[in-house]
């Protein structure tokens, strides 16, 4: 076979398993979302479907194919279809540019655990997660439905907003890398080098810009269960309404994917240079990129933890946190890192950057917050 | 002239709305809130102006759960009638009943004469029921918020006293436990542990809500300042029980009107104080909900004690013994009111001493005072924040359309 043949092959397997991944950890999401909630609630969670109720997802997706179809009369029948496969769609194509492992040799074939190294990496993320939004509002818009519309809008403007604290919240992180491309980005990240402790300020509104992206709580307010009954998907039935639980399950999986390469070093583990050296490139690289599905699934178990804690926020106040805490902040952050940068002592001025806005957050509080709970 | 009859096509029983496009500003629309909702608790229906996301009027519509009680009551005998106060409050059935039953020795002059153990019963039960009914509230109240692991928290401690209830009348929550003249039986073998035992955990599952729910800053933004009654409005509306109290006064019908063994008993009425935001607004009247849990726990705690030491089981003792066979009070008018969970429930109760059966029962219940004030909060407020206004006022559908 031709060179290029075999690693188109490899690409062609790997975009397959990427995609088996991701659908399969979706799948286990759902089952882990309700075991996780009914370990915090005081139940027992599924458990009739197979030992330990571990065939729910199987039984949920059968559950959800075997349900009416239905499409309300007064729907634009083309919408309504199209708004879900969007949300699909634009949630699987992301995982493509996140590298799953460094180069390994199988069968002969020398190739990167990648679906693509673009040099526009991250951006491509970006530009396919807001398309994501479309598929919310089409859905939204197109039920003919006054909650559905108040959903659609709510996603809408949220995302809007969110993406810019998020996309300024990244660009610290290119300051250190110098490179768009996801693979770089790990790269300059490897040995320990991890940019959560250069970039804790970084993080922490990146995190909260994905709860929102996700729509998770305590930013669900798109499918706000107590106002707006369903939000989007509130005249949703059957798979259509499968496929938009499903990609949001999958973008959660693939935002805790993106914080891992970002912040926590990709497929970069502790001991990586040992294992590579006692056991070769390959398996280690193999190992990475079971410690990078780690690290999502960890993030995974992050978004559950908080949705089962933490009430949710009103629109305006939604609002008011991204204009108004989050973009100023991840300016301030930008603005840290590039003293840092040109000090050439990064770690420190995002440590010290971090310590003071904590130091100053405690003064804000004690000046405005004078009455206490007793 | 021929009398105007209006056919059937002329309106559509699914659609009295008070509102319709016609008189609507072209931004604003209509948006029916219930009666399929999930956070009108129950069988509300709301009509919501909305201009956006900002609600701009609010009509209550009410009636899908009329059950005729009021009609019902006047063809049956008065101790038949105790099985559907229950059904009023079916939170706190034993609270209705105790006001119902009340009412009733009030008027076969019975009032006072009863044994100290059957008031203490009572006493224990209502106050058993008040905290599951607060449960309820503060539990459903989270969730309107988006916080649901609180609300199978409370639900989980409630079943506790559910099941300690079901033990002594048979029921889960329509008990029919109060009698006229008495109770249903005297308390299990046992009761009184169980609940000496139950009161620690309660305590519990009260401090963790507190911190999971009250001491949250999301739930503290989402209900401070929001929905503020004040004092004089709550008053001219009717409202009572911890809608009343959040607006700062301490009006409580066990200290003012000290019915039954309630002056015997040590405890303090909470009121509303604004410790995060104004006074009467919904973060107050959820918390004097949380604080009125504890002092029913300690009313339970004297009551065991009295029930255990000064009054306690003795084989004379028979809780039917002073049940009337025939109840035929004299021609009257009387008003009977008690403290319920959810604030005061009253009935007025006309006999002409002739019939065992009332003339005329009314009711005047306290969820249908507090619906009332919901317009007059909600206008001008978020769409969240009415459903946070809906939750805080803790409306009984059932005792709002009887």
């Amino acid at each position: 076979m031709e060179p290029t043949n075999t690693l188109f092959m490899a690409k062609a397997v790997i975009i397959l398993v990427v995609f088996a991944i991701t659908l399969g950890v979706a799948a286990y999401s759902t089952y882990f979302e309700r075991k996780i909630a009914a370990f915090m609630q005081d139940r027992v969670g599924p458990d009739r479907a197979g030992p330990f109720g571990i065939l729910q997802p199987l039984a949920d997706a059968v559950k959800m194919f075997m349900k009416e179809d239905f499409i309300p009369s007064h729907a634009n029948k083309w919408l309504f279809i199209m708004g879900p496969c969007l949300s699909m769609l634009t949630a699987l194509m992301t995982s493509a540019v996140i590298p799953f492992g460094d180069t390994v040799t199988v069968a002969g074939v020398t190739f990167d655990l990648q679906g693509i190294d673009v040099n526009i990496g991250i951006l491509w993320v970006f530009g396919i997660v807001s398309l994501g939004v479309y598929g919310i509002l089409i859905g939204g818009w197109a039920s003919n439905n006054k909650y559905a519309l108040l959903g659609g809008i709510r996603a809408a403007s949220q995302n809007i907003s969110y993406e810019l604290a998020m996309g300024l919240s990244i660009i610290a992180i290119l300051m250190f890398s110098g490179s768009l491309s996801t693979k770089t980005i790990v790269e300059a990240q490897q040995n320990g080098h991890w940019n959560i402790f250069y970039q804790p300020l970084g993080f922490i509104i990146f995190i909260v810009c994905a709860f929102a992206e996700c729509n998770r709580t305590p930013f669900d307010l798109p499918e706000c269960e107590t106002e707006l009954i369903g939000g989007y998907h509130t005249e949703y039935s059957s798979m259509k309404l499968g496929f938009y639980l499903f990609a949001e399950y999958i973008n959660m999986f693939i935002s805790g994917a993106v914080m891992a390469t970002l912040f926590f070093g990709g497929y970069d583990y502790p001991g990586y240079e040992f294992v590579a050296n006692k056991l070769g490139e390959t398996p280690a690289a193999f190992i990475g990129a079971g410690a990078l599905i780690g690290k999502a699934l960890f993030f995974v178990f992050v978004f559950m933890w908080v949705r089962w804690t933490l009430p949710r926020f009103r629109y305006d106040q939604l609002m008011n946190l991204g204009w108004t805490g989050l973009i100023p902040l991840s300016i301030y952050n930008v603005l840290v890192t590039g003293i840092g940068i040109l000090s050439g002592q990064p770690i420190i001025a995002g440590i010290a950057g971090f310590v003071l806005l904590i130091l100053g957050l405690i003064i804000y509080d004690q000046l405005t917050v004078k009455k206490k709970i007793a | 002239m021929s009398q105007h009859i209006p056919s059937i096509s002329n309106f559509s029983l699914s659609d009295p709305n008070k509102y319709s496009v016609e008189n609507l500003r072209s931004e604003e629309m209509i948006i029916s809130l219930g009666p399929q909702h999930p956070s009108t608790h129950g069988v509300l229906r709301l009509e919501v102006v909305s201009d956006g996301e900002v609600v701009v009027d609010v009509v209550p519509h009410l009636g899908f759960l009329h059950r005729c009680f009021e009609k019902h009551a006047e063809s049956l005998p008065f101790n038949q009638i105790i099985p559907y106060v229950d059904r009023l409050d079916y939170l706190a059935s034993m609270n209705c009943e105790h006001a119902y039953v009340m009412g009733v020795e009030k008027m076969l002059n019975l009032e006072g004469k009863l044994p100290k153990r059957i008031e203490y019963i009572r006493v224990l039960v209502a106050e058993l029921n008040r905290i599951a009914s607060h449960f309820v509230a503060i539990g459903t109240y989270g969730m309107d918020i988006g916080a649901y692991t609180p609300f199978l928290w409370l639900m989980r401690d409630r079943e506790h006293i559910q099941r300690l209830l079901e033990w002594l009348s048979g029921a889960r929550m329509l008990y029919n436990y109060i009698w006229v003249g008495g109770l249903f039986y005297d308390l299990p073998e046992g009761f009184e542990q169980k609940v000496a035992e139950l009161v620690p955990l309660i305590k519990t599952t009260i401090k963790e809500v507190k911190t999971l729910v009250e001491e949250n800053a999301i739930f503290i933004k989402r209900t401070a300042n929001i929905g503020v009654l004040d004092r004089d409005l709550a008053i001219s509306y009717g409202c009572t029980g911890p809608v009343l109290r959040g607006s700062g006064l301490a009006f409580d019908l066990r200290k003012v009107d000290a019915y039954s063994v309630y002056p015997e008993l040590e405890f303090i009425v909470p009121t509303g104080k604004g410790l995060v935001g104004t006074v009467g607004d919904c973060w107050d009247r959820n918390h004097v909900r949380v604080l009125e849990c504890e002092e029913s726990l300690g009313i339970i705690e004297q009551c065991i004690d009295k029930l255990l030491g000064e009054h306690k089981r003795t084989p004379e003792f028979k809780p039917q013994e002073m049940v009337p066979k025939k109840i035929r009070p004299a021609a009257m008018d009387m008003y009977v009111r008690a403290e319920n969970p959810k604030g005061e429930l009253g009935f007025f109760i006309r006999t002409d001493g002739r019939s065992d059966i009332p003339q005329r029962l009314k009711v005047r219940a306290c969820s249908f005072h507090h619906l009332s004030v919901l317009p007059t909060l909600s206008r001008g407020a978020y769409l969240a924040d009415l459903v946070a206004i809906v939750g805080s006022l803790d409306l009984v559908m059932g005792e709002v359309d009887r």
